[in-house]
């Protein structure tokens, strides 16, 4: 198990747990009891820990190295998935994931950025920093979806699109924003999830979506909290502060009417029970599909143009008399 | 032999007692270190004489250059808002009141309609100096009433980019007004009314990664820098130098992301053209000419 700085205290009592174990194994010693009451103590202080986490400590998690990742949940809630690779134009990126799945009976098309699980294969997933080409792979599926007549479910998590120089050459900024455009107007259902990071054009890129829900542990902003610290503070040092003044965790994303809702997660995050979690994550997806299934293709476009149209916060002035302006 | 020996080497002011340079007579060319008179400038349409070098210039510049006459400027009434408390070194409603102030804009984006060659066209142009031309809620919500502008009277537009990117102190806001941007600007390809994107140096974010990219043309100013990522962080990413031209707009052409490069001096001519050219197909993509109140107003 790995722990988080912010888990010390769990830490400790775990290897206390594991002791009194060992104690019960080899010895004659019946430590039932009070394995049990170290296991309540566990419990309630990581529901203490768990009620109280600041921006900082959500981003953490998100981050989390066993937090399940999108091919853990396309398997654990979809039957006979079949990934699908390649933009057709260059090659297949490794960050992003997707293909043809069976939702309970019900076709989808199920995409994201997938992250590697150990250290060679996070360099294989490049971290789950997609690259133009997969932003066009993932668009490539979503046209098939709407060919076809499927919903298209996208899994957000990614620290970023690659800042490379290749990425740059093969038009990273036109694949995201290519993306934006084609999402407003496909003609199937869209729901996303952002199920660890969000970070910035990345994430958007294939999360414009006529349902966007996050997971509890989870964040979605225009800049992760380390580069907002060191291009706002000049510092890499203020990122617990950044994290806070950006507002990046669900809760606030709700609050502020940018997401359609958060799905809470186990205490301890998705990583302490990843079936449980992929329980709770197929519930959601399946009662916006239900929703979004009784509306026509132009009603849910309009919809969606009409929800994003509304994001925003400004104050409207009185008009000012125009000033005549000097003229050198 | 020179007169005078340099002592200490380099820039020993410190950025706070970095003095702003008086709007003098003189200007002195960033890239060629030539210079001339503002005046020399301006008439050269604000590229330096001798290399030809495109100087930043704000939104009202871009008017002046593109409309026939004093345009109308929309969409003034909105602010920004400080939403969500943001204090970095500086809190967020401090930086914009002073930035206000200090450009005379009310922010990075204007929106302005008027006539080009006696066609109507409404332009959004962005202002660098304010906040690094970043897009917040403003921004969103000036492009998207623009667009539902240009719907309604079935004009085309003109968005001149100018911006880092996104503006961190609105967080998620910011990132949405990507999505929000796009999303409206799929009401404009239906309509059939022409939405032109010119990308001027810097073009850099999520703006690129936005509207920027959506043009129906995508072009760009000579030399301007254009792309997601900034050159210095791909630069620390992979660790290396980056190659020559990288991320410039001739390099962009080269690739196959720009329709094409057009000199300043040209713009107005070659978006006079494009509307000539866009409204052969009598659909009323663009409005016709309206010569009673150019007249009037020339």
């Amino acid at each position: 198990m790995v722990f988080l700085d912010f888990e010390k205290p769990l830490e400790m009592l775990h290897d206390q747990l594991e002791r009194l174990r060992q104690v019960g194994e080899e010895g004659d010693l019946d430590m039932t009891e009070q394995i049990k009451e170290l296991e309540n103590r566990i419990r309630s202080k990581r529901k203490e820990i768990y009620a109280n986490l600041n921006g900082w400590q959500k981003v953490q998690l998100s981050r989390h190295p066993e937090r399940p990742y999108t091919l853990f949940y396309i398997n654990q809630m979809c039957k006979k998935f079949v990934e699908l690779h390649g933009d057709r134009c260059i090659k297949d990126d490794k960050a992003i994931v997707g293909g043809l799945a069976s939702l309970d009976g019900q076709t989808v098309v199920i995409l994201g950025h997938q992250k590697g699980v150990n250290t060679k294969m996070r360099q294989y997933r490049n971290f789950g920093m997609a690259n133009p080409e997969g932003y066009r792979k993932a668009l490539r599926l979503m046209k098939l979806a709407e060919r076809f007549g499927f919903p298209v479910i996208t899994l957000i998590d990614t620290p970023g699109a690659y800042p490379g120089v290749e990425a740059e050459e093969r038009g990273q900024a036109e694949a995201i924003a290519r993306n934006l455009f084609e999402m407003a107007q496909l003609r199937v259902p869209i729901v996303s999830v952002i199920i660890g990071e969000g970070a910035s054009g990345g994430a958007i890129g294939i999360g414009l979506g006529d349902r966007v829900y996050m997971l509890e542990y989870t964040w979605y902003s225009v800049i992760s909290p380390e580069s907002c610290s060191s291009i706002l503070w000049h510092s890499w040092d203020y990122k617990e502060q950044a994290a806070e003044a950006l507002r990046l965790t669900s809760d606030h994303m709700q609050h502020f009417g940018l997401i359609d809702g958060v799905i809470k997660e186990p205490i301890g995050g998705a990583h302490t029970a990843p079936e449980e979690m992929a329980r709770l994550l197929k519930r959601q997806i399946k009662k916006a599909l239900a929703e979004l299934a009784d509306m026509t293709p132009e009603a849910r476009i309009e919809a969606r143009i009409r929800k994003y149209e509304q994001m925003g916060t400004y104050e409207v002035v009185e008009p000012e008399e125009p000033k005549t302006r000097k003229r050198r | 032999m020179g007169w005078f020996k340099r002592l200490k080497e380099g820039i020993q002011t410190a950025t706070r007692n970095k003095k702003e340079a008086p709007e003098g007579l003189w200007y002195q060319c960033k890239q060629c270190k030539a210079t001339c008179t503002r005046r020399e400038l301006r008439e050269n349409f604000h590229k330096c004489p001798s290399c030809n070098y495109h100087v930043r210039i704000g939104s009202r510049d871009y008017f002046e250059l593109l409309f026939d006459t004093q345009p109308e400027e929309l969409f003034g009434e909105l602010r920004s808002k400080d939403i969500l408390g943001f204090v970095d070194l500086k809190p967020y409603a401090d930086r914009l009141a002073e930035t206000m102030r200090k450009t005379e804009l009310t922010d990075a984006i204007t929106v302005a309609k008027g006539k080009v060659n006696k066609r109507p066209l409404v332009v959004a142009a962005m202002d660098f100096n304010f906040i690094g031309g970043s897009m917040g809620s403003v921004m969103g919500e000036r492009i998207s009433r623009a667009v539902d502008h240009c719907l309604e009277h079935r004009i085309p537009l003109l968005i001149i980019s100018k911006s880092g990117g996104a503006r961190m102190m609105e967080s998620a806001f910011s990132l949405m007004q990507m999505a929000k941007t796009s999303a409206k600007l799929t009401l404009m390809a239906k309509a059939g009314i022409p939405y032109f994107s010119l990308m001027t140096d810097p073009t850099t974010g999520g703006v690129t990664a936005s509207f920027a990219m959506l043009g129906d043309l995508n072009f760009a100013e000579p030399n301007a820098l254009i792309g997601f990522a900034g050159p210095r962080v791909i630069k620390e990413t992979i660790k290396r130098e980056l190659p020559e031209g990288f991320q410039t707009a001739e390099s962009l052409l080269e690739n196959g992301f720009l329709d094409f490069i057009v000199d300043r001096k040209d713009l107005k001519e070659r978006i006079s053209d494009l509307l000539t050219l866009f409204d052969s197909a009598g659909n009323g993509a663009v409005a016709q000419p309206i010569e009673q109140e150019s007249e009037e107003a020339g």
